[in-house]
C-alpha cells in the first residue's frame, strides 16, 4: 500500500469536506433526514472502531489479556467521566504493566 | 490590582477565551496518542505530522491509522476516514452564517472547523462571542494537537514496540472517550452505537480489515424508524 497516496487523499478529502460546508446554501441543513444521518454517522463508526480496536487482529478475533484489561480500565474511566488524558494514560499503563508482570 | 473598570463584555470575552484555551490544551494533548499510534501503524513521522497539520480532524486521523494498523486496504482506510470526516460539512454549514468569512479567512476557518471549535462557537449566545470562541478554540487545539502529534510520533519511533507501551489498549479507549458524549445524548444514539458495534464484531472474521467499520454505517437504518428531533 502506498501510504503517501493515502495520507494525501485523506488530507485533500477532509479539507474539501470542511470547505464545502462554507460554500453550500444553508437551507440544505433544514432537511431533517440529511442532518440526522450526518449527526449519527460518527456514532455508528466510532462504536465499530471501539470493537475493532479492542478485539480484532487483522481479520481475526484475537482476545489479548493486557489489551482488554487496559481497554476495560479505560472504559471505567470514561464511565466515571475522567478527563481525556487520564483515560488514555490509565488504559496504556494498565496494558503495559500487565505485560511487564 | 484595579478590576473596577472591567466592562461586563470584557469579562465575558475573557471567560470565553479561558474556556477555549482549556479545551485546546485538553483535546490537543490527545494528539500525543495519535502521533504514537500513527507511527506504530507504519506511517513516517512526516506523514503523521502532515495529517495533523492539514487533515486536522482527530476521529478521521485515528480511523485511518487504525485501519492501516489492522492491515486493511487503502480504500477501506480512506473510506472510513472520509465517512468520519463528513460531519465537518455539517459543522461548516452551521458556522458559515455565524463567522461570515471570505477569502483567506474562509480557508483558515475551514481548516479550523472541528468538533470542539464548532461546539464552543454554537454554545455562545452572542455572535461576537461565538466568533471569538471559534477562533480561540480552533487555534489552541491546532497548536497543541500538532505539537503533541510530533512528540508522540518521535517518542514512539524511538521507544519501539507499541504494545510494550500499551498503545493497543489506548486506541479503543480513546475511541470510546470520543463516543461517550454521544451515548449520553439519547436512546437513538445508543441503539445506533450498539448496532454499529455488533455489525463490526460479526464482520471481523469474514471480511478484509477495514470493511467492518465501513459496514457499520448501515446501523444508521436503526434510527430511520425513529422520528427526528425537532
Amino acid at each position: 500500500m502506498n501510504l503517501w497516496v493515502l495520507v494525501l487523499a485523506t488530507i485533500v478529502g477532509c479539507y474539501l469536506f470542511k470547505l464545502l460546508g462554507y460554500l453550500v446554501p444553508a437551507r440544505l441543513l433544514e432537511h431533517g433526514t440529511v442532518r440526522r444521518a450526518v449527526e449519527l454517522l460518527p456514532v455508528a463508526l466510532l462504536a465499530a472502531l471501539v470493537v475493532v480496536e479492542a478485539v480484532a487482529s487483522g481479520h481475526h478475533i484475537h482476545l489479548d489479556g493486557p489489551r482488554l484489561a487496559g481497554f476495560g480500565v479505560g472504559a471505567v474511566a470514561v464511565w466515571r467521566r475522567a478527563p481525556f488524558l487520564v483515560i488514555v494514560i490509565l488504559a496504556g499503563l494498565t496494558a503495559a504493566l500487565l505485560r511487564l508482570a | 490590582m484595579n478590576v473596577t473598570e472591567i466592562r461586563p463584555d470584557a469579562a465575558a470575552r475573557r471567560a470565553v477565551v479561558r474556556n477555549c484555551l482549556g479545551v485546546g490544551v485538553a483535546v490537543g494533548a490527545y494528539g500525543f496518542a495519535f502521533g504514537a499510534a500513527s507511527v506504530a501503524a507504519g506511517l513516517s513521522v512526516l506523514q503523521t505530522c502532515l495529517l495533523s497539520l492539514l487533515a486536522f480532524t482527530g476521529g478521521t486521523q485515528f480511523a485511518v491509522v487504525g485501519v492501516v494498523a489492522g492491515g486493511g486496504s487503502m480504500a477501506a482506510a480512506l473510506g472510513s476516514g472520509l465517512l468520519l470526516g463528513s460531519r465537518n460539512v455539517l459543522y461548516a454549514m452551521r458556522l458559515a452564517p455565524l463567522l461570515r468569512v471570505r477569502g483567506l479567512r474562509r480557508l483558515a476557518a475551514a481548516l479550523g472547523t472541528i468538533d470542539e471549535s464548532t461546539a464552543m462557537a454554537i454554545g455562545q449566545r452572542d455572535p461576537a462571542l461565538a466568533r471569538l470562541a471559534f477562533w480561540w478554540t480552533a487555534c489552541s487545539v491546532f497548536v497543541v494537537w500538532n505539537l503533541a502529534t510530533l512528540l508522540g510520533a518521535v517518542g514512539a519511533s524511538t521507544l519501539g514496540d507499541p504494545t510494550t507501551l500499551g498503545l493497543d489498549a489506548v486506541v479503543p479507549a480513546a475511541f470510546l472517550a470520543l463516543l461517550a458524549p454521544r451515548l449520553r445524548d439519547g436512546a437513538v444514539e445508543r441503539r445506533v452505537a450498539l448496532g454499529g458495534a455488533l455489525i463490526a464484531l460479526g464482520l471481523i472474521p469474514i471480511t478484509p480489515a477495514g470493511v467492518p467499520v465501513l459496514a457499520a454505517s448501515a446501523a444508521l437504518l436503526l434510527a430511520a424508524t425513529v422520528r427526528p428531533r425537532p
